[in-house]
C-alpha cells in the first residue's frame, strides 16, 4: 500500500496527541482515588460533588465573568484591525499587524510576568480585571485572524454601492458590513470565550486572590484524594470547549454557505 | 445646457496621473460611453462623476450644480458596478427597494415601486429569490432596476457587459439601448468593448493614457477616426506605409500596392503635408472581384496569402503587387461567391474616398 509509512505515523501522532486527554472521562467515571489501571468500578460521584463545593462555584463565576468581557473586548478589538486591515492603507501597517497578531507566538510566561511587573508599578490591584486585560492581550490576535477573513472577502462595491444608493458611512457598515461578517464575529466571540475559559498561566500571575476554574484546579492537584473530582472538571470543561468550537465553525460555514460565497478555509 | 459638465479635470494617484485635464460635456437624455484599454482612466473618470473619487483639480457639475462639495451619497447619480455588487444577505426585493429606505413613501407605495422597478428589467415575480442563487444576467438586472429605482439623473455604468457571456452580452446590449430610451435618463457607460460602444451610444468619448483622444458619434468615429490609434481601436484598419507629394495645387499619395492618386483635404486627419505618411483602409472599403459582378472603384490584383472563414463572413489577407505587406479584406459571403483559398490570384476593388491619411508611424 502507498503511504504506508506515512499512515502509521498520522495514527501513532493522532493518538500521542489524544489519548491523554482520552484517559480524563475514564477516570473521572472511576471509584478509585488512585488514577491507575485496572480500573476499578464506575461512578458518577465526582460529578455529584462539583457543584457542593463553593470554592469551585466562585472560581466558575469569576472564569465565565472574564470569559465574556475578554470576548467582547478582542472580537471588539478585532473588528476594528480587521477592518482597518481590509479597506484602509496606512503608513507602519505591516507593522501593525504584526505586533497585534505577536502574542499569538511571544510564550506566555513572559507575557504574564511583565503584564504583572507592570500592574504592580502602576499600582492596579490584582484581580478579575487584569485577567480580562491580559486575555484580551493574547485573545485578540486570535480574533483579528478569524475577522481578516470575513472582512477581507467583502467586495468593497457593496460599500459603495450603498453610499451610492444613499447610505451614510455608518448606515452602511450596519445595514451591509455587519450582516455579512456577522458569522466570523459569532466565531470570534465564541473562540476568545473559549480561549478566555481555559488559560492558566496568566491568570495564574494576575488573578490575586480571584481563582479562576484553571487556576482552582491547578490548586486542587495538590490533595491526590481530590484528583478524580479534578478529573470531572476537565472531562467537562473538554466537553464545553469541544462543544462552543464546533458551534463556532458551524456559524462561520453557515454564513459562508447563506451567502453562497467561495470556502476560502476558517480558522480551524 | 449639458446636463454634465466637466472641465479641466485633474487626477493623480501618487506620482501617476490618471486624469490629465479632461474637459467633456454629456447632455441630457444621453447615451454617452467612455471606451479605451484598461488603465486609460474610464473608470476613474467614472468613479469621479459618482463621487468615489476627488479630482485635484477642475470643475464638475451636474445639472448645472457644482459637485464639489457633494458627497456620493446625495448626488444624482446611481451606478451599475462592474461586479454587480448585489447584497448577498438580501432578497430581490429588499436589494432593490434599497434605495427607497430614507424616502417617504407608504410601505405599500415602496413595494409598488419595486414591483414596477422589477417589471421593467424583466424580472417580475423574481422579488422573494435570495439574491446569491441569481444568474449572471439576473444580478444585472436586479443591479439595473436597484440603480434605476430612485430615478436618478444619470446612470453610470461600469462595464456592466463583461461578465457576461457573448450570447448574453449581445441580448442586454439591445434591451440596455432599449431601456434607456424607455426611461430618457442619461446613461454613462464605461467599456473596453469598441462593439459595444458603437452599437449602444450616441456619443462615444475613446480615452487613452488619461486623455480624450476622440469625442464623437460612433458613425464619425468609424469613419472618421481622428488619428491612427483610434482608427486601429475602434474596429479593423489596414495601415499601409506610403508618401504623399505636392503636384501643382494638389496633393498625390503614392500607396504601396494600390497606385498613386489625388488624395483632397477631406482625408487628410491632422492637415499633413508632402511626406511619409501612413494610409488607412477598412477591411470593408476593399473587395475582391468574382466573376460577374461588377464593383466600382479602383482596381489592383494580387495573391491571397491566408483567409478566415466566419461563417457570414471571410477575412482574405491579400498581398497586392507592388505591396510590401498583406492587406485585409472582408468579403460577405455568397451563395454564389466562392471561397478562395491561399495561394489564388484575384483582382481586389477599392473605393478612393474610403481613404484615410494618418502620420507616419
Amino acid at each position: 500500500m502507498r503511504g504506508g509509512g506515512l499512515r502509521i505515523y498520522a495514527v501513532i501522532y493522532l493518538v500521542f496527541l489524544y489519548l491523554p486527554i482520552l484517559l480524563l472521562p475514564v477516570f473521572a467515571f472511576n471509584s478509585s482515588t488512585i488514577i491507575a489501571f485496572p480500573l476499578a468500578s464506575f461512578t458518577t460521584e465526582w460529578f455529584a460533588e462539583l457543584p457542593r463545593v463553593p470554592a469551585l462555584r466562585d472560581a466558575l463565576w469569576v472564569s465565565l465573568k472574564i470569559a465574556v468581557l475578554t470576548a467582547l473586548v478582542s472580537t471588539l478589538l478585532g473588528v476594528c484591525a480587521a477592518r482597518a486591515a481590509a479597506r484602509y492603507r496606512f503608513a507602519f501597517k505591516g507593522t501593525i499587524m504584526g505586533l497585534i497578531m505577536l502574542p499569538l507566538v511571544l510564550p506566555e510566561i513572559i507575557v504574564a510576568v511583565s503584564l504583572l511587573v507592570v500592574f504592580l508599578q502602576i499600582g492596579l490591584p490584582l484581580g478579575s480585571l487584569t485577567v480580562v486585560l491580559g486575555h484580551v492581550l493574547i485573545c485578540t490576535p486570535f480574533c483579528v485572524a478569524i475577522l481578516n477573513g470575513a472582512f477581507q472577502s467583502l467586495d468593497i462595491s457593496l460599500e459603495e454601492a450603498a453610499i451610492d444608493l444613499g447610505e451614510t458611512g455608518w448606515s452602511t457598515f450596519r445595514l451591509i458590513i455587519l450582516p455579512l461578517v456577522m458569522p466570523g464575529i459569532i466565531s470570534s466571540l465564541l473562540i476568545a470565550f473559549t480561549i478566555s475559559m481555559d488559560e492558566f498561566i496568566i491568570a495564574f500571575f494576575l488573578s490575586g486572590s480571584e481563582a479562576t476554574l484553571p487556576v482552582y484546579l491547578w490548586g486542587q492537584l495538590r490533595f491526590p484524594q481530590r484528583l478524580p473530582v479534578v478529573m470531572a472538571l476537565g472531562t467537562l470543561l473538554v466537553l464545553a470547549s469541544v462543544v462552543l468550537l464546533t458551534i463556532a465553525e458551524v456559524a462561520r460555514r453557515r454564513g459562508v454557505a447563506r451567502r453562497g460565497q467561495q470556502d476560502n478555509g476558517g480558522f480551524l | 445646457m449639458a446636463l454634465i459638465s466637466l472641465s479641466g479635470i485633474d487626477k493623480y494617484y501618487g506620482t501617476y496621473h490618471a486624469l490629465r485635464d479632461i474637459s467633456l460635456e454629456i447632455e441630457g437624455g444621453e447615451f454617452f460611453s467612455l471606451l479605451g484599454p484598461s488603465g486609460c482612466g474610464k473608470t476613474t473618470l467614472l468613479r469621479t462623476i459618482a463621487g468615489f473619487e476627488t479630482p485635484d483639480k477642475g470643475v464638475l457639475t451636474i445639472d448645472g450644480r457644482d459637485m464639489a462639495r457633494v458627497s456620493a451619497n446625495r448626488r444624482p447619480t446611481n451606478m451599475v458596478f462592474q461586479s454587480y455588487a448585489i447584497f448577498p444577505h438580501l432578497t430581490v426585493a429588499q436589494n432593490v427597494g434599497f434605495g427607497l429606505r430614507r424616502s417617504d413613501l407608504t410601505k405599500a407605495e415602496k413595494a409598488r415601486e419595486v414591483g414596477a422597478a422589477l417589471e421593467m428589467v424583466g424580472l417580475g415575480g423574481y422579488g422573494a429569490r435570495a439574491a446569491h442563487a441569481l444568474s449572471g444576467g439576473q444580478r444585472q438586472r436586479v443591479a439595473l432596476a436597484r440603480a434605476l429605482i430612485l430615478k436618478p439623473k444619470v446612470l453610470l455604468l461600469d462595464e456592466p457587459l463583461s461578465a457576461l457571456d457573448k450570447k448574453m452580452r449581445e441580448q442586454m446590449q439591445s434591451e440596455l439601448r432599449q431601456l434607456q430610451r424607455q426611461v430618457g435618463i442619461t446613461f454613462v457607460l464605461v467599456t473596453h468593448d469598441q462593439e459595444e460602444a458603437l452599437i449602444m451610444s450616441d456619443r462615444i468619448a475613446v480615452m487613452f493614457e488619461g486623455e480624450i483622444a476622440q469625442l464623437a458619434t460612433p458613425q464619425d468615429l468609424y469613419l472618421r477616426p481622428n488619428s491612427r490609434r483610434v482608427g486601429e481601436f475602434i474596429g479593423m484598419m489596414n495601415l499601409i506605409p506610403g508618401r504623399m507629394d505636392r503636384d501643382g495645387s494638389q496633393m498625390i499619395g503614392d500607396i504601396p500596392g494600390l497606385g498613386r492618386l489625388p488624395i483632397v483635404p477631406d482625408l487628410l486627419t491632422d492637415g499633413q503635408g508632402p511626406g511619409d505618411c501612413t494610409f488607412g483602409i477598412r477591411p470593408e472599403s476593399m473587395s475582391l472581384v468574382f466573376n460577374g459582378e461588377l464593383p466600382t472603384g479602383k482596381f489592383v490584383d494580387g495573391t491571397v496569402v491566408e483567409r478566415a472563414y466566419y461563417g457570414d463572413m471571410t477575412y482574405y489577407e491579400v498581398l497586392l503587387d507592388g505591396g510590401t505587406a498583406p492587406v485585409t479584406c472582408s468579403m460577405k459571403n455568397l451563395v454564389s461567391r466562392p471561397v478562395l483559398d491561399a495561394g489564388a490570384r484575384t483582382r481586389l476593388a477599392w473605393e478612393p474616398g474610403a481613404l484615410i491619411v494618418f502620420d507616419a508611424a
